[in-house]
């Protein structure tokens, strides 16, 4: 019989709170994390807010072990405190002889926050306005600018494999260890991957999820070029409206989450509480523009279908999707269309909700805090709302589940993560299936 | 394993200082063509070392079809390397895919079904166009000359191209990749540093092997020609500043005087694909990919070990899944950036695999002649281990004449050495991070 992977633990730091029962409690209140932008002076920029995480200190979680980690940066130690409490809730500080190498580690792993100071202040010193040859940088003069402001631990804790390697080294995971950043869809695409290392028997146990910030001048500034972001600047926390007729862009949000995947029989060996399966995940791109999702959603289309696919299932066994709902125009009219595609008829009849319009959007952290919030539905028989859903869009018209969660019995639960760039996972969960 | 299907390798699409195609190469290697020396793309003079490896300048709109070359525009250096490198890998297989149909530069209909052709390409942080954004700031500053963020937001940022961010995104290179070749299926950007493309390739292979996707090009790109990059790398003290005045010998793989290693750009995706699809479509096989192992190191994420642990269980765990021993390794592809503890690492690695018997096992390290270039190094070593298994012989390997002898290796110096090889093992890691991975490749009888 082939290995099944389930979920053992999960944890995750939000805009919301930093526990998943706290978090889970406000996500079904119908709670916003929204609120002016406080990591950065934004006040003059189009988007003045931003999803934050507030209050979070690192030591909370790992106390004295914290200061082993100084010099991570920001997304690095949203990613030691969620998976902190991940692995503290599926037990396995307290298992003996837990084989290093057969522990591994897969993230959607965002960039660290440039030092943004430091970077802008060698463009402008390196600057020449007025000059024979026209305005230029001067290479050499920035170069020495770099040379004497960088700091070499900042620089080496950008790249967005060290997430993965602080938690490789905390946790002892000598096993199998990855970092994919497809944007939007790398911590769905993650999970979907870890999941098949172990399935492959390859790991028992896998470290998996995301973490991202992107609250910073560049990040900001990138989003609202493209014009991605809502800029609903007097009623900010109105502005994430994931399918609403009126939204007009995503909320920036921060964060991370992380699932402890494990191989079944590996669980069940040393009595841990199963939380959920991992069942299916189903992987494409669009191959389409480099601008605009393709106009028929076909490689979400494509990814939803062969999700539910590997499953072994089929469509009707779908009980609840959690969207990937950006809260953008693109996205939303295209996913319902795509979702209308592979459910058919019975497409308004699934409750899908965007749990963007309470935390923003994570980015590389996004899909791991919506599979979380399936597994949560699943264990607690209750979907969160889409809030600030007033207007109904004619091109949007399925049931997004609005500004009131509902309880339901949901048993299968499919989450969508489409990134920048063409790049669709879904990943569909159950509840435990004891064999 | 059971129930997997097998994988080979169909294509080689590489792009490097020596040249672009695996021809040029394969005949930079064996002719110890030094291409290391000052960067001219920018001046270079007043950084920590003066040298890079360059790639020569190219056309892109020579290796995307026409109706796409507006895609060229948004394309940043990283991105170009990946889309050449692909060009490069579907046509060094014989897939006739949208870009070379629409190109006119092959005849009949194509040979491979898009929703079944994926692209695992390994990513490093692209260093944005300086001048680009040293410019939109420019236009933000107060009256001390310093940059205001607050003007910056009030309209500064307007002089900022909309599509600056889409073109700093690591997983854009995947993204115009698939699009220029019309790649659907599963595909992955990876971003582990100088571990990426080992990672891309035995990810894709594991991908292939269970039925997720019959064609993968597979590997990484990424320029370290930039000034950002180059100051970042020094500052992280892997560079030899030594050599400026003998660029020749910069970049000196396992020997007892390392030094560093040299910034370089480049970029590799290697074509695997199922068997049988393969034979159906009479594709050349250059050889079978049979193994792939990774791992972390537990002890540090920014030092390497001194006992290359993390290497040697990745080695290990690549044998083991040929279902190999270490006898059984012809060719060993070392990762050998000349940094010096990195190097210790992986000797220390290599020796306890193999023990006494590595000095009989002939061996490559190509950066000696290539430079390090992050997430593309490994495609790069891949495809001339292939080459060397292909060709029955063992490319020498630049600088390193005076590699220490305690670490054991068997280098070729000056000239190829003939060898006939049942199975190689290549292995790439990251200079920070902490990720390994090894690949173990097999020969295919004629």
């Amino acid at each position: 019989m082939s290995r099944r992977v389930v979920i053992t633990g999960m944890g995750w730091i939000t805009p919301l709170g930093h526990d998943i029962d706290g978090v889970w409690a406000k996500l079904l209140d119908g709670v916003s994390g929204v609120g002016p932008t406080t990591l950065f002076h934004a006040e003059t920029f189009p988007t003045q807010f931003s999803a934050e995480v507030d209050g979070f200190d690192l030591s909370d979680f790992l106390g004295p072990r914290a200061t082993e980690h100084a010099g991570a940066s920001r997304n690095t130690q949203f990613a030691l405190a969620a998976a902190h409490q991940a692995w503290e809730s599926a037990g396995l500080s307290s298992v003996d002889g837990l084989e290093s190498d057969r522990v591994g580690v897969y993230l959607g792993g965002g960039e660290g926050p440039l030092d943004f100071d430091s970077f802008s202040e060698a463009a402008v010193k390196a600057w020449v306005s007025d000059s024979p040859d026209g305005p230029h940088l001067d290479v050499t003069r920035w170069v020495e600018v770099a040379r004497r402001i960088l700091d070499a631990t900042t620089e080496l804790e950008q790249e967005p494999n060290l997430a993965a390697g602080h938690l490789a080294v905390h946790f002892n995971a000598g096993g199998p260890c990855f970092n994919t950043l497809t944007a939007c869809a790398a911590s769905t695409q993650a999970i979907g991957e870890a999941s098949a290392i172990i399935r492959r028997g390859d790991a028992d146990v896998i470290i998996s999820g995301g973490a991202h910030t992107m609250i910073h001048p560049l990040g900001v500034t990138g989003f609202n070029r493209l014009t991605a972001l809502s800029m609903r600047n007097d009623s900010c926390m109105t502005a994430s409206r994931p399918f609403d007729r009126d939204r007009d862009g995503f909320v920036l949000g921060e964060g991370a989450g992380i699932v402890i995947l494990e191989d079944e029989q590996h669980a069940r060996d040393r009595g841990a509480t199963i939380l959920a399966d991992v069942v299916g995940y189903g992987s494409t791109a669009d191959a389409f523009r480099v601008t605009d999702i393709h106009e028929d959603g076909r490689g979400a289309i494509a990814a939803m279908r062969l999700a539910i696919e590997d499953a072994g299932l089929s469509p009707e066994q779908i009980d609840y999707i959690s969207a990937h709902g950006t809260g953008t125009e693109e996205n939303d009219k295209i996913e319902s269309l795509a979702i209308r595609a592979v459910f058919g008829d019975r497409a308004s009849q699934v409750p899908i909700s965007s749990i963007k319009s309470m935390l923003g959007h994570l980015i590389a952290a996004a899909g791991v805090v919506e599979i979380i919030t399936c597994v949560l539905a699943i264990r607690n028989g209750v979907v969160p709302p889409t809030i600030n859903y007033r207007e109904p869009d004619p091109r949007c018209d399925l049931d997004y589940v609005p500004n009131e969660s509902r309880r339901i019995e949901v048993e299968t639960a499919l989450s969508n993560s489409f990134g920048f760039g063409g790049q669709n996972d879904a990943l569909i969960v159950t509840a435990h299936q004891a064999r | 394993m059971t129930g997997e299907r097998r994988v080979v390798v169909t294509g080689l699409g590489v792009v490097s200082p020596l040249g672009i195609g695996r021809e040029s190469l394969w005949d930079g290697l064996m002719t110890g063509r030094s291409v290391i020396g000052p960067v001219k793309a920018f001046d270079s003079s007043n950084l920590q070392s003066c040298l890079g490896g360059e790639v020569a300048p190219f056309k892109i709109s020579q290796f995307v079809p026409k109706s796409l070359r507006k895609n060229a525009k948004v394309m940043a250096r990283d991105i170009e390397l990946a889309v050449v490198a692909a060009y490069e890998a579907v046509k060094d297989a014989g897939l006739r895919t949208r870009c070379l149909i629409d190109r006119g530069e092959v005849e009949g209909p194509p040979n491979v079904d898009p929703t079944r052709f994926g692209a695992n390409i390994g990513a490093g942080l692209i260093c944005t166009d300086l001048d680009e954004l040293a410019s939109a700031f420019s236009t933000a500053v107060d009256e001390n000359g310093d940059f205001s963020l607050a003007k910056w937001g009030r309209g500064g940022m307007e002089n900022l191209t909309p599509l600056w961010l889409l073109r700093s995104l690591p997983n854009m290179l995947a993204c115009h990749v698939t699009i220029v070749q019309n790649a659907q299926a599963p595909s992955n950007t990876l971003t582990c540093g100088e571990a990426s493309s080992h990672l891309a390739i035995g990810e894709a292979f594991r991908s292939i092997a269970r039925g997720a996707a019959d064609v993968c090009i597979c590997g990484g790109a990424e320029s370290k020609i930039n000034p950002m990059a180059m100051v970042r790398e020094a500052l992280l003290g892997r560079i030899d500043v030594e050599s400026d005045e003998r660029p020749e010998s910069a970049c000196r793989p396992f020997a007892a005087d390392r030094a560093g290693t040299v910034c370089s750009e480049g970029g590799g995706l290697v074509t695997l694909e199922d068997l049988d699809h393969a034979k159906q479509r009479g594709a050349r096989i250059y050889a079978e990919l049979v193994g792939f192992g990774a791992s972390a190191n537990t002890h540090s994420w920014s030092e390497p070990d001194p006992d290359g642990k993390g290497i040697a269980r990745a080695i290990r765990s690549a044998l083991s899944d040929a279902g190999v021993g270490a006898d059984d390794i012809d060719l060993i592809v070392t990762f050998g950036t000349g940094v010096a503890d990195q190097d210790a690492s992986e000797a220390a690695a290599f020796g306890g695999v193999f023990g006494r018997r590595l000095d009989s096992i002939p061996a490559i390290a190509t950066k000696g002649s290539l430079g390090t270039n992050g997430a593309g190094s490994g495609a790069l070593d891949f495809a001339v281990g292939v080459m060397s298994m292909v060709q029955n012989t063992v490319v020498p390997s630049r600088n390193t004449e005076h590699a220490d002898r305690r670490f054991g290796f068997r280098f070729a110096h000056g000239d190829p050495v003939d060898a006939r090889i049942g199975h190689l093992l290549t292995v790439g890691y990251t200079l920070g991070g902490g990720q390994n991975a090894a690949i173990v490749v097999r020969r295919v009888e004629e």
